[in-house]
């Protein structure tokens, strides 16, 4: 398979595989990063360290450990909310404990131009709050489902069960 | 197993979110190689997630790729990466460049082109009025020695030998008489150069009593080349002589210079 490759290749610290795999993966990393620092200059800064520390670190990367996307999408998530802790972070930071990833895609004019984006905006909009939520923690936030249970006050076979209606439904608005 | 069911219990959502223990990790990636369905629905569940996540990203203000090849000090041959419009740019403007040289060159290469054949016109114009000049030389000569053709062959001409005097044994000269146009030919070409300062002066004269009438000094002799010299003569002339005077000419002829002399068959 071709991603496989491309991962060993990064691996071996091939550097066009490694800008193959930013290309792949760069804005979903992006737009993680931004919903969480909601700042666009912070949120480059911390792009260039989630690259770099992929590079650096990529030997601890192993298949049988889960995806790829999903290994680079820890770092993004925890190099994202170390940002938010640091001192500096929080003096200049209002509290962004009630913002939710949907606010990003219903004010954002980049979306406009992508049909994607229109079909992701109309999922949002008809989207109940608790799938918002959900995918909010688990996927934004990276929430293990023990947490996410606690946070959203519902048993772990819940929140699977929501969680995967709510990934089908955005299946069939972004993959057809 | 049932697969089906395994799917629907929303564990490969839980797996690409990261949300699942090592082990729960290792039972996926195991069952996902094993299945090939459950590795589809993971990898369309991945794909799902990237575009919802990628939805919520900002336009880069910076090229964040250039910047990170730069901190980890990637092959210096191609440190920085050119966005596409960018390179629109320098393709537009390098092709412009490009082309603005090449009909630049080929301006400069045609207008040389073009000095360069009018040099060879006014040189083949030269040339050619150089020719031309030379034709027009050559018919003069020509006619001018039809002429004389026609003036030695003509019955009516007296011919005059004129013989060398003196210390001028040597010398000799010729001389035609055209009375119908009181004009002598003198063919002197047995006549050495006249020295500098010296010319040589034409004689008719007349036995008895002896009388010498200038006809003139020959003050083009050197330079002349068939050494043939028309002369206008109206006199009754009974014998032609030359004699090298000072330049300007003599009243009278200097006899210790006389170089040639001959006397006219009293014929006619």
């Amino acid at each position: 398979m071709q991603l496989d490759t491309l991962v060993s290749q990064f691996q071996k610290k091939d550097e066009k595989a490694f800008e193959a795999l930013y290309n792949m993966y760069s804005a979903s990393m992006q737009g993680v990063i931004y919903n969480i620092v909601r700042d666009q200059d912070i949120a480059e800064e911390v792009m260039q360290d989630v690259f770099i520390k992929a590079w650096n670190n990529s030997a601890s990367y192993a298949p049988e450990k889960g995806r790829f996307f999903t290994w680079i999408l820890n770092i993004a998530r925890n190099a994202a909310i170390d940002k938010t802790r640091s001192k500096a972070f929080k003096n200049s930071r209002k509290n962004l404990d009630a913002e939710y990833f949907v606010d990003i895609l219903q004010t954002s004019e980049s979306l406009e131009d992508t049909t994607d984006a229109i079909g992701i905006k109309k999922f949002v909009s008809k989207l109940a709050k608790k799938c918002i939520k959900v995918i909010e923690l688990l996927y934004f936030k990276g929430f293990t489902q023990k947490e996410a249970s606690e946070a959203l006050d519902m048993p772990i076979g819940t929140i699977k069960t929501r969680n995967r209606n709510c990934i089908k439904e955005l299946r069939t608005i972004v993959l057809e | 197993m049932d697969i089906k069911a395994y799917i629907d219990s929303g564990i490969l959502e839980l797996y690409v979110a990261g949300a699942l223990s090592e082990k729960e990790n290792k039972e996926v990636y195991d069952l996902m190689l094993q299945h090939p369905e459950i590795l589809q629905e993971v990898l369309e569940i991945e794909s799902a997630v990237i575009k919802l996540t990628s939805a919520a990203a900002q336009p880069s203000k910076t090229n964040i790729f250039s910047q990170i090849k730069e901190k980890l000090k990637f092959g210096n041959k191609e440190v920085k990466v050119v966005s596409i419009e960018r390179t629109k740019y320098n393709w537009m403007t390098y092709t412009g460049w490009a082309a603005a040289l090449v009909v630049g060159a080929g301006l400069l290469w045609t207008i040389n082109q073009n000095n360069q054949l009018e040099s060879a016109v006014t040189t083949a114009e030269i040339e050619k009025a150089y020719l031309e000049q030379q034709i027009e030389e050559a018919k003069t000569n020509l006619a001018a020695t039809q002429n004389l053709l026609n003036v030695l062959r003509d019955r009516e001409i007296i011919s005059v030998p004129l013989a060398g005097q003196g210390n001028f044994a040597t010398t000799y000269a010729k001389v035609y008489w055209d009375k119908k146009t009181n004009s002598i030919y003198l063919d002197a070409q047995g006549l050495p150069e006249a020295p500098e300062g010296k010319v040589y002066q034409v004689w008719s004269l007349t036995l008895d009593p002896l009388t010498p009438t200038s006809l003139g000094t020959i003050d083009d002799f050197n330079t002349d080349d068939n050494k043939i010299f028309a002369i206008t003569n109206a006199n009754e002339s009974q014998a032609f002589g030359i004699t090298l005077e000072p330049e300007g000419g003599s009243e009278s002829p200097t006899m210790e210079q006389l170089y040639t002399l001959g006397v006219v068959a009293s014929a006619p």
